[in-house]
């Protein structure tokens, strides 16, 4: 990230205050010292807990460290990566649980992510609709989002329990199912059962971000499209959707960063199955159970690249809406 | 009674009902959590939606031992130590970026987002090396110092979000009567900004009450432990005689203290969220 990005947007009002004339006065001088030094704190505080940690891990996927002992780490190159040796491959890269990872994290993500801005848009559009006791309403559906993700993940084991859960007994009850189903133990049902509960635990975040959009609307062009009569869902696709694409963009980003480093709900709910690992329980699982930190440091690298890249990506599409620090 | 009568009850019938069906999708299984903690453990495997005896033996049983107690304690301090740590260097970081155009402005605010977008397994191996050479491995403290990561990137946002809202004039007549930056923050903005406070400070409570990889990665003994990673390992051993009834109890005594504040405060929360995303 370069000096180089220069956005004009002071808001207009303190234009008087920033522009050219003024920049060498004292009151000026004094107010950018004074900006510095407030950053200070907050600056050391990121680069002990982020900047220096991420050199680091980037430097440890180069060496053979192991948790036990992390003084005594050896420069081995790119071994930790790809490595050719004795007629086969080694490495995070040639690693086939690494990429089932990558696979069951892309999957998991692009599905929940989905389910979350369909019915979060579907709960926002009932949020936004007048009727009495809206607000109890509202704060029913912030509880799932108020639970702690392991707490939600504990619950979600219970009723997904394969003898015990409610969720078989009603399944059962039905008719659905003739004999219980091992939710979490099973691997073609425990990726959506751990969907399941990140759908449920995120709907109430996306509805929230949608609802803010959807409060801004301006009314007229519904009204008009009342009076001429025109279908609802027809409104929804040619007015509504449009208008509220720019915050369906910013929940959607921002769930599918939180979804690509996932790693509490999948821990509790499936432990270390390799059907629904994640690259981060991956990278976990390398360093910390097996103590191989030059190994983990790989993984890890190699997920802040993805999920770099996805940023940089997003903020190259997105530019004109995100308008950093503008109002 | 005409057919368009009839469909206008269709339509506030069907209304309803999705109402209905939200409502319990979101709040049942926390229900039934509630419901299961109230059981003994001789019907806690019949499946029922509302318990035949109640009593509180799961609730005894947790709160009889000291490590969860303890997970409690250390919860409190790290998260409350959290918030304020995070409410303190971004109050004076938002000032700066809200309030002052200065070159390297930008950057600034782009290498917070870059944090806030980082994956925590990310910096996992170099934070445990920092936090083993501050000597605060298996420490709260050390949960303390790693949560910074996640929760100061989005108070700095929201709180520069806030700041740069509030009157130019203000800061004017502040500099005109000589108050220098510092005086100018507590004794001019301070005053106003405790709602914006209250928003942040309430999400990175929540945010730090239920980490979980770090407080995993960064505790070893029960003692030091906090409460989702004492809830997750209450599970733990083996995955056929799990402690059900203990564990949706413990559950629900973490989670009633954040449903409470959520209610309370939810316009803020609601506010708050859209704030750091939006502009985010």
């Amino acid at each position: 990230m370069s000096t180089s990005i220069k956005h004009d947007d002071a808001p207009a009002g303190a234009r008087s205050f920033t522009t050219k004339p003024r920049r060498g006065t004292k009151v000026r001088r004094q107010r950018v010292k004074a900006a510095w030094l407030f950053l200070a704190p907050m600056l050391i505080a990121l680069t002990l807990v982020a900047g220096w940690p991420l050199v680091r891990t980037f430097f440890l996927s180069f060496t053979d460290a192991s948790l036990s002992d992390l003084g005594a780490a050896n420069l081995i190159g790119f071994e930790n990566y790809l490595v050719y040796d004795d007629g086969s491959w080694y490495g995070v890269l040639a690693d086939s649980v690494w990429w089932q990872s990558v696979w069951n994290t892309v999957y998991f993500s692009v599905v929940s992510v989905s389910l979350e801005v369909v019915f979060g848009v579907i709960v926002a559009l009932i949020l936004n609709a007048e009727f009495k006791g809206r607000v109890i309403v509202r704060a029913a559906v912030l509880i799932p989002w108020a639970i702690p993700t392991i707490v939600s993940a504990q619950m979600w084991a219970w009723m997904l329990n394969d003898q015990f859960g409610i969720i078989n007994h009603l399944l059962m009850s039905v008719g659905i199912i003739d004999a219980p189903i091992a939710w979490t133990a099973n691997a073609v049902y425990s990726m959506w059962a751990v969907i399941m509960v990140d759908v449920w635990k995120t709907i109430p975040f996306v509805a929230l971000l949608v609802l803010a959009a959807l409060q801004m609307l301006p009314k007229d062009c519904y009204e008009a499209a009342e009076v001429d009569g025109i279908h609802p869902l027809r409104v929804f696709f040619k007015v509504t959707l449009p208008l509220i694409t720019p915050a369906l963009m910013v929940a959607v980003i921002f769930r599918l960063l939180d979804a690509l480093r996932v790693f509490d709900v999948i821990y509790v709910l499936t432990s270390n199955s390799t059907s629904t690992m994640s690259m981060s329980v991956y990278a976990r699982q390398q360093l910390v159970e097996f103590q191989d930190v030059g190994y983990g440091s790989a993984a890890s690298t190699l997920l802040f690249l993805i999920i770099a890249l996805a940023t940089v990506a997003y903020l190259y599409v997105g530019r004109k809406q995100i308008q950093l620090g503008g109002d | 009674m005409n057919t368009r009568q009839l469909a206008k009850i269709a339509k506030r019938i069907g209304f309803w009902a999705l109402i209905v069906l939200i409502m319990v999708y979101a709040v049942f299984p926390f229900y039934y959590a509630v419901v299961t903690s109230l059981k003994p453990s001789s019907d806690l495997f019949r499946v029922e939606l509302w318990p035949s005896n109640w009593n509180f033996d799961n609730y005894i049983s947790i709160f009889s031992q000291t490590s969860f107690l303890r997970a409690i304690f250390n919860s409190i301090v790290v998260a409350f130590s959290v918030v304020f740590i995070a409410l303190l260097l971004g109050i004076t970081a938002s000032y700066a970026l809200g309030r002052v155009r200065f070159r390297g402005r930008s950057t600034v605010l782009l290498v917070i987002l870059g944090v806030s977008m980082f994956p925590q397994v990310a910096v996992l191996s170099g934070l445990f090396e920092v936090i083993r050479a501050l000597n605060l491995y298996n420490n709260p403290a050390g949960l303390i110092l790693s949560y910074t990561i996640f929760t100061l990137p989005f108070t700095v946002w929201v709180l520069t979000t806030f700041m740069k809202q509030l009157p130019m004039e203000l800061e004017e007549a502040a500099i005109m009567d000589g108050a220098t930056p510092w005086v100018t923050i507590t004794k001019v903005f301070l005053p106003l900004m405790w709602p914006a406070m209250a928003t942040t400070g309430l999400l990175a409570f929540i945010a730090a009450w239920n980490e979980f990889l770090f407080a995993l990665t960064f505790t070893l003994t029960d003692t030091q432990r906090t409460v989702p990673v004492a809830i997750a390992l209450l599970s733990g051993g083996s995955a056929y005689e799990l402690p059900w009834g203990p564990i949706m109890a413990a559950s629900v005594v973490v989670t009633v203290p954040l449903v409470v504040l959520v209610i309370i405060f939810q316009r803020r929360i609601v506010s708050g969220l859209t704030a750091g995303a939006v502009k985010g």
